[in-house]
């Protein structure tokens, strides 16, 4: 791995040396290293590229890192990884996908990822892509997470994409059975002319099972940001979604929040609003001495944080 | 020293809102009063850089800053508690009160300025300055704010309205421990009188000019005699109304 990779997996997975505990790192569509542990093992896929992911029952505390790098220009890369998390367990899961694309060729990562949670299973899953590079060629990102939660499971998602992914396209769905319960964060910042389309398919199908989707962005420059979330309560259920985004310059965000209640007793609700800096907290900033340009950072920061 | 001389403020559709105030600041506390919609916020405002004067000229020390940006006051040493507070998703009250201070506040320095305005360091610190805090709760993290940043001028605008559980002594201690600690002067926008009864000069600025300003002792007696006035006046007028009707 050279000082570009290495810079990439600092990004996304924030690692500077080999994680503690079960991890698979892919460099340019290939194995770079992986460790498996007692409790969790990690399979290669033979009949596509990818990987099998299994949690034992009721292993806790530990944590899996499954980051990508790709630094070849013009390099497609995709990816199916499936995580079986066992009854009980409780474990955290940190993915991600660095892209550095410095030639003419466009650079793809579409990852595939399907989780499967057993009863009462319980999951922290964080996922960062970033992108750099000064060549002509785009850095883009597919991610699609499809999320399977059984009776009692929670599963927390925690997706930030800050800085140079050119354009992606963002699926996520879940489904949820009785009692179980999934928290969305998403952060997203699009510059120049990005573009990001973020889309969230939830179906509530059990009772008393919960979704809050919140998504968080910033449109600066001319990019432009697509969100939509559908939350279906098929049972007596909760389900909220939340798109709050900042639009700067000439950027345009769509969000179309859509609920549908197949059920009298299901709760849903959605907010969304997009709208600039107010000004009266740029002069707050103002009168603690930051410049205009500085209290716009910080806001902005403050709000992706 | 602040210095006001002749400043005047219309807005943009030409409705003038201060004329011909001249007013200078040096004391201890300086209080402003007078009737709402008499131009008392918009003469903080002025002050802070937040309007530009459409005539006059202000000085800080000496220093024309007449026509200086809210940041080169702010950094020249005015700062400024408003009296709507704003909020901000994602900014933690530890954020706000490291900007004030101009450095990275550690806890220890966070907890001492959120305790002088009442609040209890480790529930607030970590906390947004988000719909999830009351008025009064951000309307104290606006004054601890000030406390952070310890300039030589510091104005607010009606610091009492919102923290009615939170006694006056308290704030009046805020006050004093202040400039203890600064040296410098404060501003106090306030329609109460116990605000009144600290400060070493009133202002009463009425229809955007200057109505009467002294000392405390020569003003504030006035000010509270035409409260004692409004009843006679409103005694003969009900005896009118009542003459007519017999």
């Amino acid at each position: 791995m050279d000082a570009i990779e290495k810079n990439l997996l600092l990004e996304i997975a924030e690692l500077d040396r080999l994680p503690v505990g079960a991890y698979n790192i892919r460099t340019n569509g290939a194995l770079e290293a992986r460790n498996t542990t007692a409790n969790i093992d990690i399979v290669s896929k033979e009949d596509k590229p990818g990987i099998d992911i299994y949690i034992r029952p009721f292993t806790k505390n530990e944590s899996v890192h499954i980051p990508v790098i790709l630094s070849q220009t013009g390099l497609k890369d995709l990816v199916y990884n499936d995580f079986h998390i066992g009854e009980g367990a409780d474990v955290t899961i940190i993915a991600g996908c660095g892209i550095h694309n410095c030639g003419g060729g466009d650079a793809q990562h579409d990852g595939i990822h399907t989780f499967y949670l057993a009863k009462n299973a319980k999951v922290r899953y964080v996922e960062k892509h970033f992108g750099e590079g000064d060549g002509r060629g785009k850095q883009i990102m597919n991610p699609t997470t499809v999320i399977h939660l059984a009776e009692g499971a929670q599963m927390e998602m925690e997706t930030t994409q800050i800085a140079g992914v050119d354009d992606t396209i963002r699926k996520t769905s879940g489904d949820l059975a009785a009692g179980a319960s999934l928290v969305i964060r998403e952060k997203i910042m699009t510059t120049g002319d990005q573009r990001a389309v973020t889309d969230f398919d939830v179906d509530l199908n059990g009772d008393g099972c919960s979704a809050n989707v919140v998504s968080r962005s910033v449109a600066k420059d001319h990019s432009r940001q697509e969100f939509a979330s559908r939350i279906n309560g098929n049972r007596a259920c909760a389900g909220h979604s939340e798109c709050d985004a900042i639009i700067m310059d000439d950027a345009c965000v769509v969000a179309t929040p859509a609920l549908t209640a197949n059920c009298v007793d299901a709760s849903l609700i959605h907010e969304a609003a997009i709208g600039k800096i107010a000004g009266e907290q740029l002069i707050k900033l103002m009168t603690l001495g930051l410049t205009e340009h500085e209290a716009e950072e910080q806001i902005v920061n403050g709000f992706l944080k | 020293m602040l210095e006001l001389r002749n400043v005047g403020y219309e807005t943009d559709d030409n409705k003038e809102i201060l004329h011909d105030v001249s007013l200078t600041v040096q004391e201890r506390f300086v209080a402003i009063t007078g009737p709402n919609g008499g131009g008392k916020s918009t003469l903080a405002k002025v002050i802070a850089g937040i309007y530009q004067p459409t005539s006059g000229q202000i000085l800080l020390d000496g220093v024309d800053i007449t026509h200086m940006t809210i940041t080169e006051r702010a950094n020249l040493g005015l700062s400024y508690a408003f009296q709507q507070p704003v909020r901000f998703k994602g900014l933690r009250v530890k954020d706000l009160l490291s900007l004030a201070a101009g450095k990275n506040t550690s806890v220890t320095e966070a907890c001492n300025y959120l305790s002088e305005v009442g609040l209890c360091a480790r529930d607030y610190i970590d906390r947004e300055l988000n719909d999830s805090l009351s008025g009064g709760e951000l309307k104290r993290i606006e004054i601890a704010m000030v406390l952070a940043r310890g300039t030589k001028l510091s104005i607010f605008d009606e610091p009492e309205a919102g923290i009615d559980l939170w006694s006056f002594q308290n704030l009046i201690r805020v006050f004093e421990k202040m400039y203890e600690q600064t040296r410098g002067s404060i501003l106090i926008i306030s329609h109460q009188e116990r605000i009144l009864n600290i400060a070493d000069k009133i202002v009463v600025i009425k229809d955007g000019c200057i109505q009467k300003t002294g000392a405390r002792q020569d003003i504030l007696p006035g000010l509270l005699g035409s409260a004692d006035a409004a009843q006679p006046a409103c005694d003969y007028l009900t005896n009118k109304v009542e003459g007519v009707r017999s």
